[in-house]
């Protein structure tokens, strides 16, 4: 059944989008990383997107995009009240959100609203959440007041220095460690490279690191095996057994190289998708 | 039967046997002995009356023909395609023993191809008019044969049934796994629709253990629960090399183009379109993703097997149609690892030759490695090894009971689980099997359904 876009706003505009989508059993149902797969119309792509949020009673999900091709840029043309042909989920594991524990969150660029949610949910099971975003400016940092209200610390690195740290992320994460000896888990939500980069600054501090990998995915329910990955050198389904993995077992290199495999198809698709539009 | 020319076809999606005309048929069924006890029958395994059927055709009553079939089979147009009746039907007529056996199979595809379905009842039962409906609700997980045959049987004595798919289209291995060439998706379709007209409800991008549970749809009212979720998880090799950009399971390239329409004008979903591929395994799987790799234009196909032809499970018909459209078969063959470049694309396998030894625990003599390697250059992969039980509805069911190899223990009589109320069939109790043995477990978990929940007066059967 077609799922009805409620709300939509351009948070950056013409690069990143929110929708907010009437779907109240995915929302029953949705956990922090948890993930939908899409298809906006009959002849389109199906394409996984995060769950950056839900609201159980009046039964919506929240997601936010980033335009990069066809299929983003086609649901960037939709407005409220329109349809989605196919919207399946809640899928993938959820977080592992272990109690009593001290989290840091890191999230950059439209990886922090799927953060959201896997901060959110730290904060529910009472753990103590410092957050640490970055983008290359001030008015590319997603959802900063939304996360300022309910985690406990909120640090943000710009490429600028338009707000906060000049600079990455990872140097916040890694002084950030370097002063406080009681985290216990970092999670990171965020393109390949920066979360390859936090995986590198946690190894030598010993602590878990989790991270959130964005593999290619067809079905999104384990029959086809396009989103496999190597973890402690051996293949997991990102779909069914992740997307969440242990950052520090991650075969980062594959992973960038299988999400390049359809370049030429996808910038074909976009090109004349942009021509027709 | 007639089909389009190995050449031609080999460049189109279209089916591939043309199927009978009216004369055709008649001559096909005029050969039928109408044997007084008819082995064929037993052959089925779901016990179509093919003597029945048959001779209500040479009556020149088609009608009533498919009324036959329909008594026993939900769905005839699709086993008629698709059923290794080379082992089952046909296998068992009296005519091959010395000649050709009756063409139970392509009979049946033309009986249920020329009904002119008037509405959804008389396609699905033969009848004019559906029972009355009922309060009965019985939800279906999955949308494959086994789920399509127990919603069709309890929609037919009335039942409200649902069924909840994962996928954005139902009808299982139908159409995501057997390409358009061997089974148009519009005749799936035309199973659908009839079965929608019957008051079966689809939700599709429902997935089951996800979505909802098990056990969220005994507490919203369903009398009982129907699990047909197939054997989908593909199997690799652990080898070297199998995340290579270029290696696929054959799940994932036969889904990419029979549900994503890759490779068909102005759709979105993307596939490689190999200029060499190898397809590993010998199967019908097998032959399904070599034969839509030269549809995709591929310039060589080899299909690597581990033993020789005569061990191969594919069906004949399909290991022929394949071989004549020009796919080149590489045997005693298993590969030890995929070789890529620095941007981890294949470029080739190492395989290594193998030898017959003595005969395993299915008959089938073993191939064993005689240490000789010897490189095959590709650019694409295709693993068809076989597939394994998908997780997610096992995981979300922990009252399930699991066999040793991961499938759903069943009562055998009935297909009732461990769970009460909750019922399974087809691949997910048996591993990777056939459409009619599916069909047929979708049959008895239906029957038990009604006589549990309508009482014995309302089974047919
Ligand atoms: C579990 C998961 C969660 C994700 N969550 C988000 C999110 O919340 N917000 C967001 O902006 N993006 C998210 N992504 C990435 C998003 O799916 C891709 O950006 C999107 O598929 C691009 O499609 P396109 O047609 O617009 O671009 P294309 O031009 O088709 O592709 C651009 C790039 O996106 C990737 N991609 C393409 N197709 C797929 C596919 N079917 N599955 C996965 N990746 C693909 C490839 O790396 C490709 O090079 C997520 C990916 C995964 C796997
Ligand atoms: C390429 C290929 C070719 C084949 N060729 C032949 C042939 O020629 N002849 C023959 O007899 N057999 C053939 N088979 C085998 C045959 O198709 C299967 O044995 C049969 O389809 C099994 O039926 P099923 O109903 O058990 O499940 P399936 O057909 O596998 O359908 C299961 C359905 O359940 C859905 N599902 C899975 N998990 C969930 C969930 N959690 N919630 C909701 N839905 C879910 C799946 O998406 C799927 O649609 C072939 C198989 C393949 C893959
Ligand atoms: S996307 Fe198909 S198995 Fe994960």
């Amino acid at each position: 059944m077609p799922v009805r876009i409620l709300k939509k706003k351009e948070l950056i505009p013409g690069q990143t989008v929110l929708l907010v989508l009437d779907a109240p059993q995915i929302a029953r149902k949705s956990r922090p990383g948890n993930f939908v797969i899409l298809r906006v119309d009959e002849t389109g792509e199906r394409v996984p997107l995060t769950i950056a949020d839900r609201d159980a009673e009046a039964g919506t999900i929240t997601l936010v995009f980033l335009v990069v091709g066809k299929t983003t840029a086609h649901l960037a043309t939709l407005g409220e009240g329109q349809d989605i042909l196919d919207v399946c989920g809640p899928l993938g594991k959820p977080t592992h959100i272990e109690p009593c524990s001290s989290v840091i969150c890191v999230g950059g660029g439209t990886g922090i609203a799927a953060m959201h949610h896997i901060a959110k949910g730290h904060v529910a099971a009472g753990n103590k959440v410092a957050v640490i975003i970055g983008a290359r400016n001030r008015e590319l940092l997603l959802f900063r007041e939304e996360l300022a209200a309910f985690c406990h610390e909120v640090l943000v690195a710009t490429d600028d220095g338009s707000l906060g740290h000049k600079g990455l992320v990872t140097e916040v994460l890694k002084a950030r460690l370097e002063a406080d000896k009681c985290v216990s888990e970092v999670v990171a939500v965020g393109p390949v490279p920066m979360m390859e980069a936090v995986a590198k600054v946690t190894r030598p501090f010993g602590v878990k690191t989790t991270v959130s990998l964005n593999a290619i995915m067809v079905d999104g329910i384990g029959m086809c095996g396009a989103c496999r990955c190597t973890v402690e050198g051996k293949t997991r389904f990102a779909c069914v057994e992740g997307p969440e993995f242990d950052g520090h077992q991650v075969d980062f290199q594959e992973l960038k190289m299988r999400l390049g495999q359809f370049r030429p198809e996808e910038k074909d698709c976009f090109d004349k998708f942009r021509c027709r539009s | 039967m007639p089909e389009q020319p190995a050449r031609e076809r080999a460049g189109n999606f279209r089916e591939v046997t043309l199927g009978y005309t009216a004369e055709d048929a008649a001559r096909e069924a005029a050969r039928c002995l109408q044997c007084k006890n008819p082995p064929c029958r037993k052959g089925c395994p779901v016990e179509i009356d093919i003597k029945g059927f048959i001779g209500r055709l040479r009556e020149g009553d088609r009608d009533g023909a498919y009324r036959v079939l329909r008594e026993t089979n939900s769905l005839p147009a699709v086993c008629g395609r698709v059923c290794p009746q080379e082992v089952q039907c046909e296998g068992a007529c009296v005519l091959g023993k010395k000649g050709e056996p009756v063409a139970i199979g392509r009979l049946e595809r033309y009986v249920a191809d020329s009904f002119a379905a008037g509405n959804g009842c008389r396609q699905s039962t033969g009848e004019r008019a559906c029972a009355a409906p009922r309060e009965v609700r019985v939800a279906c997980i999955g949308s494959g044969p086994a789920s399509l045959t127990a919603a069709g049987y309890l929609a037919s004595l009335g039942v409200a049934v649902t069924v909840f798919e994962a996928l954005h289209e139902p009808g299982g291995v139908l159409v995501y796994g057997i390409p358009e060439f061997r089974l148009p998706k519009s005749v799936v379709r035309r199973e659908l629709a009839a079965m929608g007209e019957m008051g079966v409800s689809f939700r599709t991008n429902w997935v089951g253990g996800k979505t909802i549970t098990v056990r969220d749809l005994l507490d919203e009212g369903y009398a009982a629960v129907f699990i047909g979720v197939g054997a989908g998880l593909p199997r690799f090799m652990d080898i070297p090399g199998e995340n290579l950009i270029g290696v696929y399971s054959a799940n994932e390239y036969l889904t990419r183009v029979n549900l994503g329409r890759a490779a068909f004008p102005g759709y979105d979903t993307p596939v490689c379109r190999g200029a060499r591929v190898a397809v590993l395994g010998g199967g019908n799987v097998a032959m399904d993703a070599a034969r839509t790799a030269l549809r995709l234009g591929a310039k060589a196909v080899t299909v690597v097997y581990r033993r020789t032809k005569g061990e191969m499970p594919a069906r004949r018909e399909e290991l022929n149609h394949a071989l004549e459209e020009g796919v080149r078969l590489e045997l005693l063959a298993n590969p030890l690892r995929y070789n890529g470049d620095e941007s981890r694309r294949l470029t080739g396998m190492t395989l290594e030759r193998q030898r017959l030894g003595a005969p395993d625990a299915s008959g089938r003599r073993s191939p064993e490695p005689t240490g000789e390697t010897f490189e095959l250059p590709v650019d694409t992969a295709i693993i068809a090894i076989g597939t394994r039980p998908n997780p997610i509805l096992l995981e979300s069911t922990p009252e399930l009971r699991l066999g040793k190899r991961g499938y759903i223990e069943v009562d055998p009589a009935s297909g009732e689980t461990a769970l009460p109320r909750v019922y399974a069939g087809g691949d997910i109790v048996t591993g990777a099997a056939t459409v009619i043995s599916a069909m047929g477990a979708g049959r008895r978990a239906a029957r038990a359904i009604a006589r549990k929940f309508l009482g014995e007066d309302a089974v047919t059967a």
